[in-house]
Order: structure tokens, then C-alpha cells, then sequence
């Protein structure tokens, strides 16, 4: 039981939760100092996108929606999606298996490659794929040579969403799996299970919610990303814009109630996200809190 | 040496370690690489020319003096809302509990244009602004007003859990021993709580320099005013400027690996103060 619980046990006046609460007054001011803050900051933000999205009503805000440019955009958004998000999973899967389950050389300079492209810039996260793969980058010659597009394209698109996204799932389960400890895989391959069915039996069912909220976040980035897209997809309209490109083109068109009617859609995936995500959270914790005590 | 061999009774070994081994290097460390190929083949003084060019440090002041105006104000007012949102109950606390990751999920253009509505003058906010005097979108302060919103989870996602594993006792003892709530605070509570506290700063600090999306709309992009170094990347990049672009993004990309390896050492300290508490 955690100390807000015991305290509602105690006497409210008693001197001795007055010795570790504070008066109040000072409390209440602190709530409201901290409610008004989220107001402003956070909850004025989210309201802001819905409101300019129906500002000239539900026909225009369909209308901003139906638009064959908007539309292209939507369809690239999930098909980079349906690209970045399984190779993520399967990869954070993956080095989560090899990084929590086994000793070897080089493990820590692995877990901390894992995290390098959360610490780089977007825009450089974009540029490196250029440099690589562009007219004038590395493989930028044999690629034109052999006719293969990737920079102003969509594999561009999809490699530079993959690297923005790339620790999200392995971040998750590799702390999960070292917490839930091996000794069920051991006796499930003592029992003379193969592999495959010990990862199918107890691994994947074990590891599931914690990847299932990997996959939440990295596929809101996926679908959001817009820093790193935006280098390497050369803005054609209806071709290489995602949602989030389509939402900037608008905006500086000075079609400012499209934008955001296009933005509400993200705005929208981002609701479902932070919910998904606060479901996901109880749920670990109380998995983790009915975990035999074995650890 | 028993239990590593132990260990390896476990299949998939080879096959997990070498896909996840071949995905980062084609993902991550090819690309990483030709940055570096490129960063070389320019001479050293067309690198460091381009590198450290008058608009290019005009950028890195702009870049680094809002993330760091943006991280000091999130380390002053991202643990008093951990603070309330880890001791009090109040209706609504389970939804702003919820939002303070609403800069997590937001994509960033999303956030731009929406703080741009905002806080321009004609906007809900920008107007009140306005008639005190104080101009916020295309400003400096724009950046950071942009910023700050990034950076705010970091630092109250990084704070909250130390706070909510504090065990009371030591409040407790210190109360016993005849400090006030203030003094618990300054004597007990605030040397537990700042390698968090540093390491969300750290982190919004570390995000707010490299941010594009939040910030491209609400600044204004004027060169040597309000031009981050992101931005001065994408236009160099955009002019086929490949050195100038190339040699800037080595310099952030240095930043950001700095920063990286800083927070690890404050994450570590963190992980041992955690360590010692349990033995205690």
C-alpha cells in the first residue's frame, strides 16, 4: 500500500500527518498553481487544433479532408507506417532477446547504439540519408546508375521514419525482460521444447504488453514524424507528402483551417495514444505487482 | 563462468544478436557513417569555415540559448507539477497526469502551428500578450515559449517516480527532529530529488536543440535573429550547399553525443542513489 493510502487512514488533524503534509492553504495553492499551468500549456494546445479544424464548420472540415492531395497523404502516412513499425517491433524484439537473456562482448556499446537516434536532430537524422543515398551522397552514383530512387522518394521517407524510430520498441523490453528473468524459458527448454515454441508459448505472451505499448509509441512517431521526412522527401505534392507535410504545405498556403483540419488527425491519433498508453501502464503495473516473487 | 554457460542453454543467441547487429549497422551506423565520409572529404578549412561561420554561430546561440532558457524554466516548474501530481489527489488529476505526455504524442508540426494560432497577435493568447507590451511569436521567446512545451514531459516524467518511491520515513525523521515542511524540502526532500531533477534538464536541453517541427513556424526564421541551427541545416541543404550543411550537422550531432554521454553518468548516479537506498 503506498503512503497516499495510509494517509487517508489517519486523522486528518492529527500532528503527525501535519508533520509531513503541508498546510492547506499552501496546498491548495500548489494544486491550482499546477492545474492552471496544464491549462495553458497542455490542455489550451490540444483544444486550440479541434476548434481551428471546425471553425468553418463540419462541411469545410470535410471538405480539407476529401481533398485528393490530403487523401495521398493519409494513404503514404499508413503505408510508411505498416513499413517502420513491424521492422521496429521485430528488431527491438530481437536485440531485447540477445541483449537480456545472454552475456557478451560489446553489449553495453549495442545498448548505447540502440539510443543514438533519440539524441540526434531530426533535420540530421534526414540529412545523414541524403548524404548517403542522395545525387551527391556516397551511394548516390551507383544508385542513379542503376536506376534506383531513394532520396525525394518514399524509400527515403521510410528509412528516415525507421531511424527516428528505431529505439522505441527495444527500449521497452529490454528492462521487461530482464525484470521478468529467464527461469520459464529454461524450464520450458529443459522440458524439451524447441525454441519457436518457447518464444511462442512464453516469451511473446510474456513480453506482449510491454510490446504492444512500444508499438503505441513508435507509431505515433512514425506517423507524426515531420523534421527528418521533411528533409528527404522533396515536398511533391500528392506524392511524397505525409500528414504532417500535407499540414505544412497548408499552413503556408494560408490555408489555415484545412491545416489544422488535416492536424486534428494527428491530434486525434495522439489522444488515442496518451489513452492507449495510460491503459497499457496499469496494466504493467499490476502484471509486474501479481508477479510471483521470484526475483 | 558456470553461469554464463548456463546461460547460453537458451536458443536464438546468434540468430537475434546478428539480426539486430545487421539492422543497426544498415539502419543506423551506414548512415551515420557517410555523414563522416562526407564531413572528410571537405578540406579542414572549408570545414571549419562553414562549420563556424558568423550566421552558422548566430544559429547555435539562438538554438542552445532557448533550449537552455526552455530546460531552466521546465526544471523550475516541471517538479512542482510532479510534485502535485505524486502527493495530492484532486479531481482531474488522473487527465493532466495523463496530457503531461501530450508533447510526446503531438507531432511536432501539429504543436507549431497550434502554439503559432496561439500565441500570434492575433491570437487567443497573443492578443492578451500584446497589450502588454510582449511580442511572442516570431521572437526569440517564441522559440522557447516552443520548447518549453517539448521539454516539459522530461523533466515530470523523470522527477514524478523518485518522488513516488521517496519513502515518507525520511519526512517523517525530519519532522521528528523538529524541521519544518521547509526545511524537510530544502534538507531532505531536494537532495534526493536534483540528479532527476539534472537529468530531465539534461534531456529537454538535449531535445530542444536538435527540435525542428515545434519551432519552424513560431520563429520567424530570420537569419542571425531567430534562425536555429536545424533550420539553417534544411536551408543550406536546400541551396545544395553540402559542406556548409554537413559541417553543421557534425557540430550538433558532437552536442548531442556530449549530452548523451553526460546523462548517462548523471543516470547512472541516479541508478546508485536508487541502489543505496534499498541497502539502507
Amino acid at each position: 500500500m503506498s503512503a497516499a493510502d495510509w494517509s487517508v487512514l489517519r486523522p486528518k488533524r492529527s500532528p503527525h500527518s501535519l508533520a509531513t503534509s503541508e498546510p492547506s492553504g499552501v496546498r491548495a495553492a500548489l494544486i491550482a498553481f499546477a492545474v492552471a499551468f496544464a491549462v495553458l500549456l497542455l490542455v489550451l494546445p490540444l483544444a486550440t487544433v479541434f476548434v481551428s479544424a471546425f471553425a468553418s464548420g463540419i462541411g469545410a472540415f470535410f471538405e480539407a479532408l476529401s481533398e485528393p492531395d490530403a487523401l495521398a497523404a493519409v494513404k503514404l502516412t499508413l503505408w510508411i507506417a505498416a513499413i517502420s513499425v513491424p521492422l521496429n517491433a521485430v528488431f527491438g524484439v530481437a536485440a531485447a532477446w540477445a541483449i537480456a537473456r545472454f552475456e557478451f562482448r560489446g553489449k553495453a556499446l549495442l545498448v548505447t547504439a540502440i539510443d543514438l537516434p533519440l539524441a540526434v536532430s531530426p533535420v540530421v537524422s534526414g540529412l545523414i540519408y541524403v548524404l548517403c543515398f542522395g545525387a551527391q551522397g556516397v551511394l548516390g552514383p551507383w544508385l542513379m546508375e542503376h536506376g534506383i530512387r531513394i532520396i525525394f522518394a518514399v524509400p527515403g521517407i521510410v528509412l528516415a521514419t525507421t531511424f527516428v524510430t528505431f529505439p522505441y520498441v527495444a527500449r521497452e523490453l529490454i528492462p521487461l525482460l530482464e525484470e521478468q528473468g529467464d527461469e520459464e524459458e529454461q524450464a520450458a527448454i529443459s522440458l524439451g521444447a524447441s525454441g519457436w515454441q518457447m518464444f511462442r508459448r512464453i516469451t511473446l505472451p510474456n513480453m506482449s504488453l510491454g510490446l504492444l505499448y512500444g508499438i503505441v509509441l513508435l507509431n505515433a512517431r512514425a506517423m507524426g514524424e515531420f523534421g527528418a521526412v521533411s528533409v528527404v522527401s522533396g515536398h511533391i505534392r500528392g506524392e511524397t507528402n505525409t500528414i504532417p507535410l500535407h499540414v505544412e504545405v497548408l499552413y503556408n498556403e494560408y490555408q489555415g483551417q484545412a491545416a489544422f483540419a488535416v492536424a486534428s488527425l494527428l491530434a486525434a491519433l495522439a489522444v488515442v495514444t496518451l489513452v492507449a498508453k495510460r491503459l497499457l501502464e496499469n496494466r504493467l503495473a499490476r502484471a509486474s505487482r501479481n508477479a510471483p516473487e521470484n526475483s | 563462468m558456470a553461469a554464463k554457460r548456463k546461460r547460453r542453454v537458451l536458443p536464438g543467441f546468434g540468430l537475434s544478436l546478428g539480426f539486430a547487429a545487421t539492422y543497426l549497422g544498415l539502419v543506423v551506423l551506414l548512415p551515420l557513417v557517410a555523414l563522416i565520409v562526407k564531413a572528410a572529404e571537405a578540406t579542414p578549412s572549408e570545414f571549419f569555415a562553414a562549420a563556424f561561420s558568423e550566421r552558422a554561430l548566430a544559429s547555435y546561440r539562438v538554438s542552445f540559448g532557448a533550449s537552455l532558457a526552455a530546460a531552466a524554466f521546465n526544471a523550475l516548474f516541471g517538479p512542482l507539477l510532479a510534485w502535485v501530481l505524486a502527493r495530492y489527489r484532486f479531481p482531474g488529476r488522473e487527465a493532466i497526469d495523463a496530457l503531461v505526455d501530450l508533447p510526446f504524442a503531438l507531432p511536432t508540426a501539429v504543436a507549431g502551428i497550434t502554439l503559432t494560432a496561439l500565441l500570434a497577435s492575433t491570437g487567443l493568447v497573443g492578443a492578451q500578450l500584446a497589450k502588454l507590451g510582449v511580442e511572442v511569436a516570431y521572437t526569440k521567446l517564441g522559440i522557447a515559449v516552443a520548447l518549453a512545451f517539448i521539454g516539459l514531459p522530461f523533466v515530470v516524467r523523470t522527477v514524478q517516480p523518485v518522488l513516488a518511491d521517496l519513502d515518507k520515513e525520511w519526512e517523517e525523521a525530519a519532522a521528528t527532529l523538529g524541521a519544518g515542511r521547509w526545511r524537510t524540502f530544502r534538507s531532505v526532500l531536494l537532495p534526493a530529488l536534483w540528479p532527476a531533477i539534472a537529468t530531465g534538464f539534461a534531456m529537454a536541453f538535449a531535445r530542444g536543440i536538435g527540435e525542428y517541427g515545434s519551432v519552424v513556424f513560431i520563429s520567424g526564421n530570420m537569419p542571425y535573429e531567430t534562425e536555429i541551427a536545424p533550420l539553417l541545416i534544411v536551408t543550406q541543404l536546400e541551396q545544395y550547399d553540402y559542406v556548409g550543411a554537413t559541417a553543421i550537422a557534425v557540430v550538433m550531432l558532437s552536442a548531442s553525443f556530449t549530452l548523451l554521454l553526460a546523462m548517462n553518468a548523471l543516470q547512472r548516479r541516479l541508478g546508485a542513489a536508487k541502489a543505496q537506498e534499498v541497502h539502507a
